[in-house]
């Protein structure tokens, strides 16, 4: 734990893959796929999306070539750690009938594969700890989630070039990685050649970096990567209002505004697909043809969809107006009352795949606005 | 832990109403924890889903009882049970009523159509201890005569008042007609010192709770019993969110100071 932090160069890091893999872990990290930076099983770190940035804007994401061959210095793509963690299907349980009427209920125990996750960005490792508290931290656990989450091996890598739609500080974030991570990387290309710097979190990370070939942090490695974390910190592209979010929410239950996003939104449910925290499910009763065998499966839902609320009679928030509210408000608000944090970690995903481009930083700036208005 | 329901037989069963039915339980094998008034299970009708049901009888010994009204798939299922079938039921969850906290005081229990079910367990909570409450006050409403669940069973009741009131009724009805809230200048209570439980469709808890708040009962001394969708009971899935509430766990029993400014918010 109390290692000292090392560097590793490219051939490095793909030596830390290879022990990963030969330990059995299933390495998950971005790779370059249909147009997009993907996260997604990697057989070496040459998967990596070495040479491609990305361009960001409210309901806009290109891939662009990098002259400098960076792996990580990329914002996030469509989805999050959360499709491996709390994945959009899973069976909880399966219940049988026998001939006489008797049920046996059996609850499914799922394999869980060990889980290395490499280049795990700032905001997701924020993103990663709501989940926790979310799934984990209560009375019950989510049992999956649980045990797929304690196997999982944490990589980070450190952002040193947000995209436009970033907006981590304001949230409370940062480009640099919070602890959690068992390794967390910074990648460094200059004239003195493309290497990572890596700091240790945990006794399994520094069981790792002993395995693969690296020398210690030089100064100006350590000062480079630290400079670049910090000239991250200032180049977001987007911010919140830096105003109490949980109280301005709170007062904005019957503002105008939700009927100007209520009338750009889609209600497709986007933006609480690709959000990292956003963690809503819903189940099914699927039975075979005896009829004597029925499972429950969860699947991810979303409080964009009608039968989300669904109570007899009809749903209870009918209106676009009301389900963009209940998203908005539940993410910067109530989040904080049942979860004790806010449901926002910056990562402008729902920003940039909104199909309608519908920017949650410009959302929250208008009901700022119509607060004040209202103000005597 | 996943939570998985736990096979209990349906050892008795009484049609309330046209689309009313109340199951009996016994565990087929280990037993749940005890369930409080006013707490909820998830129940499990085979091949259809789970949907939550407050529990209308919390007897250790007799079993455990749901009242279900038809009116969709799953509470369908559960309406169609027979003597011998066999559901999974999983809980407890939620809030209860907490009754005890009204020890020496004035009692309302004020019940809207099924909400009288939930309710029933409290009532007779009251009724068993005479001498813990004061004066216990039972009123119902129903939209006709035929919805009224378990009328022989309140017409035995000693309590200080009961009144039953119908919107719609019929050739035959003598009762109160109206709203069950016209009930409440009948009943015999020290507005001060009173505990309100408080159960039915959302309208008429609104209307039932403000009508207690403004004959002076404190709002933290109205307890009511809301309802969302729900998928898990355990907190995870989000369907049950009704502003910072989620129902499942600060839920479904909660005080009227908390949930009035949330049931003013319209699709809140």
């Amino acid at each position: 734990m109390s290692a000292a932090p090392g560097v590793l160069d490219r051939d490095g890091l793909g030596a830390l893959v290879a022990v990963l893999v030969a330990e059995g872990r299933t390495v998950v990290g971005p790779t370059v796929r249909d147009g997009a930076i993907v996260l997604a099983e990697l057989a070496s770190a040459e998967a990596l999306p070495y040479g491609w940035g990305v361009e960001l804007e409210a309901g806009r994401y290109r891939l662009v070539a990098r002259e400098d061959g960076a792996a990580f210095a990329h914002s996030a793509g469509p989805q999050s750690w959360k499709n491996f963690l709390h994945p959009s299907r899973e069976r909880l349980w399966s219940a049988d009938r026998t001939a006489e009427g008797e049920l046996t209920f059996t609850a499914h125990e799922p394999e869980v594969p060990s889980y290395a996750f490499l280049g795990v960005r700032p905001c997701d490792l924020r993103a990663i700890a709501i989940q926790d508290r979310v799934l984990t931290g209560g009375r019950y656990e989510d049992g999956g989630y649980g045990k797929r989450r304690r196997s999982a091996l944490l990589i980070a890598a450190e952002c040193t070039e947000p995209g436009a739609t970033c907006l981590c500080v304001s949230t409370g974030g940062g480009p640099a990685a919070d602890p959690g991570y068992d390794l967390a990387l910074t990648e460094v290309v200059d004239e003195d050649g493309h290497r990572f710097l890596v700091r240790v979190g945990s006794d399994e990370g520094a069981r790792l970096l002993e395995q693969v070939p690296h020398h210690g942090a030089d100064l100006v490695t350590e000062a480079t990567a630290r400079a670049s974390v910090d000239a991250a910190r200032d180049r977001m592209g987007r911010a919140l209002p830096p105003v109490d979010l949980r109280a301005l929410m709170g007062a904005s239950l019957a503002a105008k505004r939700w009927d100007d996003v209520a009338a750009r939104c889609l209600t497709c449910g986007n933006c609480t697909m690709v959000c990292p925290t956003c963690f809503c499910t819903t189940t099914e009763e699927v039975t075979d043809l005896t009829g004597d065998h029925t499972e429950r499966w969860q699947r991810w839902d979303s409080c964009f969809d009608l039968d989300f609320s669904y109570l007899h009679g009809g749903p209870v928030r009918a209106s676009a107006r009301s389900r963009y509210r209940q998203w908005l408000t539940h993410k910067l608000s109530t989040w904080h009352d049942q979860f004790g944090t806010s449901g926002c970690v910056g990562c402008g995903r729902c920003i940039a795949w909104c199909p309608a481009g519908i920017d949650i930083t410009e959302e929250v700036a208008a009901l700022d606005a119509e607060r004040g208005t209202e103000s005597p | 832990m996943t939570a998985v329901p736990v096979p209990h037989r349906v050892v008795a069963r009484r049609a309330e109403t046209a689309d009313t039915v109340t199951l009996r339980f016994e565990p087929v094998g280990p037993a749940l924890p005890d369930f409080r008034p006013g707490q909820f299970a998830m129940v499990h009708s085979f091949g259809r889903g789970e949907i939550p049901v407050s529990v209308s009888s919390v007897q250790a010994t007799g079993g455990l009882a749901h009242t279900v009204r038809s009116v969709g798939a799953v509470s369908d299922g559960l309406c169609a049970a027979r003597v011998g079938d066999v559901l999974g039921i999983r809980g407890p969850y939620g809030t209860g009523w907490e009754l005890e906290r009204a020890r020496g005081r004035d009692v309302v229990i004020v019940a809207g159509g099924i909400g009288y079910a939930p309710l029933r367990p409290l009532i007779l909570g009251a009724l068993a201890e005479p001498a813990a409450y004061r004066r216990v006050n039972v009123l119902i409403g129903a939209r006709t005569p035929g919805d009224l669940i378990a009328r022989k069973e309140v017409e035995s009741w000693a309590t200080a008042y009961t009144g039953v009131t119908v919107d719609q009724p019929d050739a035959d009805w003598r009762g109160d007609v109206g709203v069950v809230t016209q009930l409440l200048g009948r009943a015999h209570f020290d507005p001060e010192d009173t505990w309100a439980f408080v159960c039915g469709p959302e309208p008429m808890i609104r209307a039932a709770a403000r009508e207690l708040a403004h004959r002076g009962v404190r709002r933290d001394c109205i307890r009511v019993s809301l309802e969302r969708n729900m998928r898990c009971a355990t907190g995870h899935c989000g369907h049950c969110q009704l502003g910072p509430l989620l129902l499942c766990r600060t839920g479904p029993v909660v005080d009227w100071e908390c949930a009035e400014p949330l049931l003013s918010v319209r699709e809140l």
